[in-house]
């Protein structure tokens, strides 16, 4: 909503502080100020000149050859504008000066004639669309007067935010009603220059009205609850008077014609947006306000676009077609034109449900829709289109045909809401008076019927019956104009919350510090991905090139290890946490999963003069994804070498973590070479993607072994493994054949080649044996190692090296 | 050396070798520890590698690999200690001013830290966190929030659906009902997490961003204790001389609503201090009565506030980040910078 503060001067009387202060009022009454600006800006150098004579150009047929007095002397200046004319005023821009654009004007010889300045059309100033000509100024002035002060453009312009609630806001009237207590605390409607009192009378009824030759009906008051028609006929259609078109530039609107700029300056002043047909064209004087017809399919607007129409759309009609998309914009056919004579000026209440469905159907928005979609006064209609007609007749002559006729199958009833003194300060944390509840509330229209026994009967003003039904919806008003800053920062008593920190985090929060401390970088992607990586579809989504939600973070993270490579990065280890994506039944929220995804890429560690580098390899990411699968899981997990369901994996190189009954709650490996654009002297890549269980178990606590009292004995065993046969298995076997005095079995090296057949490894074990209450003796530790060595033989076939 | 296990013999040479490499101070002496140990004819290991023959078929294949390991152990350090003799700066002593061997460093993303250190302050205010899924129904995001679908508050978030009522969540407040439903009051939670809108990429907007919910729900909460915690969030979090203004505000879903503005006290380069702009952190209010019945509890009854914040916003200012996109490139010399 842009406000003018001239205007806004003339509406709240003794208005106080500049237009910073008074955007700083605003914000702290919930109007925050986006920026303030000047209809004049830029145009500083601009003056008012006088045109002494115009003749034509020796040498061009389309240019006049003007003698100009701009304040410093008469110059020669070479224009090109049809309407240029002896003895009239116009905007001139002389040598020197700039124009909005950085656009220099400079000295010039035009077909052989010097030019000196230029004078100037609407549009060349950003002040209208207006190109077909210079830009006419009526009125007394001198030449040289600056331009922006001759014509009321020194003026401030507040972009005023409003939020949803507050259709109220978007008029003057509205904003005035806040501004009131930097004045005198009144809030007036400005004079219009030349209006006679509006005399007028009214014909009214639920369904049907006529007046003046004109009849108006409502077919659907469930979204048309009131409609007013005013006649007025013998209008001259002209340009506005000045101090019309400097009151809406200074409210950031542009000026079209005086019947358009009557009804524009009365919704920014009242916030009821107002429509002006030409009345000889609606067939048969008659409007009937109804949902569109099954065979009306398509209307043109005013702006001159096609637009498809649906039955549940309200039309303002005829007797026989369309003649505007009710409450969103008029059609072309009834638009007032320049020679217009009769008008029938609209002032109407219709659904906010309604007109919101409808322009979101059409896809389009404009400041009659907004402003109905957020709810008009209802009690101010016969205010705004007698305003509205009294300014027609002001500036476009012509005279009010018969009483207005007022069509209301839907009166309005003012909301009472009940305010009890006692909810407030249980609300708000200190009491409040009655007087002072009576007094906050009073300038913003609310008025208290009644009070008994601590309960105020407050009647609530038509303006704020789509916001105010309730009583925190006035406990918010006291608030907000007691002011937010004026409660005092007191810290009461607070009991302990009920609800435990959930345990997810909890496990996040040591898995990141874990990996960070393991070297990674946590990383942060959005869940948007490429059609092939999920089965959640996105019905809207903002790219289509990351039409659904993710399964899984790997290809995220692949994404981001090539964009860090490709920036010269040779080292990326990086992890993230976030949500996979799965379909679920129909029309049900997908299957939602925690996930932890980590990709080592380079060198193991940092290069250093001592040691030659070396990169991650299988060992590194095995072991890590152990890590990630105790520390979430708990219990044990089995991994399984070779199984994938994650594709971005290479199946040989890869496995997948199971937890009891079967399932797979992660995959490691390696990074298949098809799922990667990296520069040539990238090495393998190597990931992990491990789901966290959704509700982990709390971790159970530690019960201590207590240290050996005795010493061990180790055994080292070199043993040849055949072909097929895995360490996990002989580890296994001799961990189940060792006996109780085992206590570890650890595999210290891995042997091929000389000397050994092939696809047989040698494998050393240490075994360590150890009794609680007594130092074993050789002998006792001999028969187990002769126990281990026999079931090795006889389960795999595996001898010990000799 | 005994002979009875060659093993043992092979561990402690290894152990008397690496000392005396280490105690080498010059090239010479090195090389006699060279000769000591692994002289081809008289060398103490290649003694043991030559005497393999004489063992056991058992024994010989294990003696051999140890004996081959201890070797290749002690060239090495060898080598090493060479390397090191002839990079000092004095013979006789290590160049110590050569750099020192650490392993990668890691660290969590800015916007993570940032998370935590809001949080780590509410834990102290007497918070823990609570989490709803992130694909949710019409009811959760909008409806029970008070938000008519057909109200245009709904479609300020321009909202991602994903079939008929599912959606991605625009904010984190349904987490706010989630919690209210599973547990009784009192209620002091926060619930970070990622949300969802149909937001194009630009300086300030990525369509999907982390967010931060508060909640408090108990009997007698009110605007006051609403104002003072969040003052005294804002002063743990950017320091004892923060200003912290409430402005009046409008969501559906608290009321009475407030943006909360924040000025800060900077120390410029040049030591003077220097108040800055205000700087919009959250909004908030006070929790609206219909949010308390959709709850199923009674509104007359509990009261209380609740707040949303962007830590991605918050890390930006924090970290003089000027583009949140820069947050999602994940590059690892950006992320570097962060870690402690």
């Amino acid at each position: 909503m842009n406000v003018s503060i001239r205007w806004l001067r003339e509406m709240v009387p003794g208005l106080k502080g500049t237009a910073r202060e008074i955007a700083e009022h605003l914000a702290l009454r919930g109007a925050p100020v986006e920026e303030i600006s000047s209809p004049g800006e830029g145009l500083g150098d601009v003056v008012i000149a006088r045109v002494i004579t115009a003749v034509q150009h020796p040498n061009a047929d389309r240019l006049s050859l003007c003698e100009v007095d701009g304040g410093s002397g008469v110059v020669h200046v070479v224009c090109g504008a049809p309407n240029v004319t002896g003895g009239a005023w116009y905007p001139f821009a002389p040598v020197d000066s700039v124009l909005p654009g950085d656009f220099r004007i400079k000295k010039a010889k035009i077909r052989g004639e010097t030019s000196e300045g230029m004078l100037c059309s609407a549009r060349e100033l950003g002040l209208g669309a207006d190109h077909s000509g210079l830009m006419e100024l009526h009125g007394a002035f001198t030449p040289g007067e600056p331009f922006v002060a001759a014509l009321g453009l020194d003026d401030w312009t507040l972009d005023v935010e409003i939020t949803v609630n507050r259709g109220d806001l978007l008029s003057h009237v509205g904003i005035a009603r806040e501004a009131a207590p930097l004045g005198e605390g009144s809030v007036r409607l400005a004079e219009i220059p030349g209006a006679v009192p509006l005399a007028a009378r009214y014909v009214e009824h639920e369904e049907r009205v006529s007046s003046a030759g004109v009849s108006i009906r409502i077919d659907d008051p469930d979204l048309c609850s009131r409609y007013l028609g005013a006649v007025l006929r013998g209008v001259k259609i002209g340009p506005s008077p000045a101090w019309l078109q400097e009151r809406l530039r200074g409210a950031g609107s542009r000026p079209i014609n005086n019947v358009v700029d009557a009804t524009n300056y009365v919704m920014l002043e009242l916030g009821q947006p107002l429509h002006a047909f030409d009345l000889s064209r609606l067939t048969d004087a008659t409007v009937v306000v109804r949902r569109a017809a099954e065979s009306e399919t398509s209307f043109m607007t005013l702006d001159d676009e096609e637009r498809a129409i649906t039955p549940d759309m309200l039309m303002i009609c005829d007797a026989v077609r369309p003649v505007a998309i009710a409450g969103v914009m008029g059609g072309l056919h009834s638009e007032v034109g320049d020679d217009t004579v009769d008008v029938l000026l609209e002032c109407a209440l219709f659904d906010p449900k309604s007109i919101r469905a409808t322009r979101r159907a059409l896809i389009m928005s404009t400041d009659a829709s907004y402003r109905f979609e957020r709810g008009v006064d209802p009690e101010g209609m016969r205010t705004a289109v007698e305003r509205a007609a009294a300014l027609i007749l002001a500036i476009a002559g012509g005279r009010l045909d018969g009483p207005i006729l007022d069509c209301c199958p839907v009166p309005f009833r003012p909301a009472v809401v009940e305010l009890r003194l006692s909810r407030i300060e249980h609300l708000l944390g200190i009491p409040f008076e009655s007087e002072y509840v009576r007094e906050l509330l009073a300038p913003l229209g609310f008025t208290v019927e009644g009070e008994k026994d601590g309960v105020l009967r407050v009647r609530v003003p038509g303006f704020r019956s789509y916001d105010v039904t309730r009583e925190v919806d006035l406990i918010e008003e006291v608030a907000r104009t007691h002011g937010f800053d004026r409660f005092p920062s007191k810290l009461g008593p607070g009991r302990p919350g009920t609800v435990p920190d959930h345990p997810l985090f909890q496990l996040e929060d040591e898995l990141r510090a874990t990996l960070a401390g393991r070297g990674l970088f946590e990383a942060q992607t959005p869940a948007f991905a490429p059609a092939d990586q999920g089965d959640v579809e996105v019905s809207n989504p903002v790219s289509t090139a990351h039409p659904v939600m993710r399964r899984w973070i790997l290809p995220s993270l692949l994404r981001r290890l090539e964009h860090n490579m490709a920036h010269g990065n040779r080292d990326v280890r990086l992890f993230e946490i976030g949500t996979s994506f799965r379909r679920a039944g129909p029309g049900e929220p997908p299957h939602e999963e925690t996930h932890l995804c980590a990709i080592l890429a380079g060198d193991r560690e940092p290069a250093h003069w001592s040691r030659p580098a070396e990169p991650f390899g299988v060992w590194d990411v095995k072991a890590l994804f152990e890590d990630v699968l105790r520390r979430a899981w708990g219990g044990p997990v089995e991994l399984r070498a070779g199984g994938t369901d994650l594709d971005r994996l290479d199946v040989a190189m890869s496995f997948e973590g199971v937890i009891e009954g079967g399932v797979a709650v992660g995959r490691a490996g390696r990074v298949a070479d098809g799922a990667l654009d990296l520069p040539p002297w990238a090495g393998d890549v190597w990931a992990i993607e491990v789901t966290l269980p959704a509700e982990p178990a709390p971790r159970v606590p530690v019960t201590h072994r207590p240290l050996p009292q005795y010493p061990s004995s180790e055994r080292d065993l070199a043993l040849l493994l055949p072909e097929g046969v895995t360490a996990a298995a002989v580890t296994e076997a001799i961990r189940s054949a060792g006996g109780s005095e085992l206590e570890s079995v650890d595999l210290f090296d891995v042997y091929t080649g000389e000397g050994l057949a092939e696809g047989t490894r040698s494998v050393a074990f240490r075994l360590r044996f150890r009794a609680p209450e007594r130092t074993l003796k050789d002998k006792e530790v001999d028969r187990n190692v002769g126990m281990v060595l026999k079931r090795l033989e006889e389960d795999f076939g595996v001898k010990a090296r000799g | 050396m005994t002979d009875t296990n060659p093993i043992e013999a092979l561990a402690s040479l290894e152990t008397e070798a690496l000392a005396a490499i280490a105690r080498a101070s010059e090239a010479s002496a090195l090389e006699s520890v060279r000769i000591t140990f692994l002289g081809r004819s008289e060398g103490r290991i290649s003694a043991i590698l030559r005497g393999l023959g004489g063992l056991s078929p058992e024994e010989r294949p294990l003696v051999g690999q140890h004996a081959n390991r201890v070797k290749n152990a002690v060239s090495e350090a060898l080598e090493a200690r060479a390397a090191e003799l002839a990079g000092g700066v004095a013979a006789g002593s290590l160049d110590l001013t050569l750099p020192g061997r650490r392993p990668w460093q890691g660290g969590l993303h800015p916007i993570t830290q940032a998370v935590d250190e809001i949080w780590h302050i509410f834990r102290e205010l007497g918070f823990s966190r609570s989490r709803g899924p992130e694909a949710d129904t019409e009811w959760y995001n909008f409806v029970a929030l008070n938000t008519p679908l057909d109200h245009p508050a709904a479609d300020e978030q321009d909202t991602l659906y994903l079939v008929d009522s599912v959606l991605l969540r625009s904010h984190t407040s349904p987490v706010q009902m989630r919690t209210m439903e599973k547990y009784p009051p009192p209620i002091r939670v926060l619930a970070p997490g990622w949300v969802y809108r149909r937001d194009t990429y630009d300086a300030t907007h990525t369509p999907a961003f982390m967010q931060i919910e508060g909640l408090v729900i108990d009997e007698g909460v009110s605007f006051v204790d609403f104002k003072a915690t969040l003052e005294e969030f804002a002063r743990r979090y950017w320091g004892p001389d923060t200003t912290v203004r409430f402005r009046p505000s409008f969501f559906p879903f608290t009321e009475p609503s407030a943006e909360v503005d924040v000025k800060r006290v900077i120390t410029r380069p040049d030591g003077r201090q220097e108040e800055t702009d205000w700087l919009e952190i959250m909004g908030a209010g006070m929790v609206d009565p219909n949010v308390i019945a959709n709850a199923g509890l009674d509104p007359e009854r509990y009261t209380g506030w609740a707040f949303g914040m962007g830590p991605g916003r918050i890390a930006m200012l924090k970290h003089g980040v000027d583009d949140l996109r820069t947050f999602f490139e994940n590059d690892v010399r950006f992320l570097g910078q962060f870690a402690s």
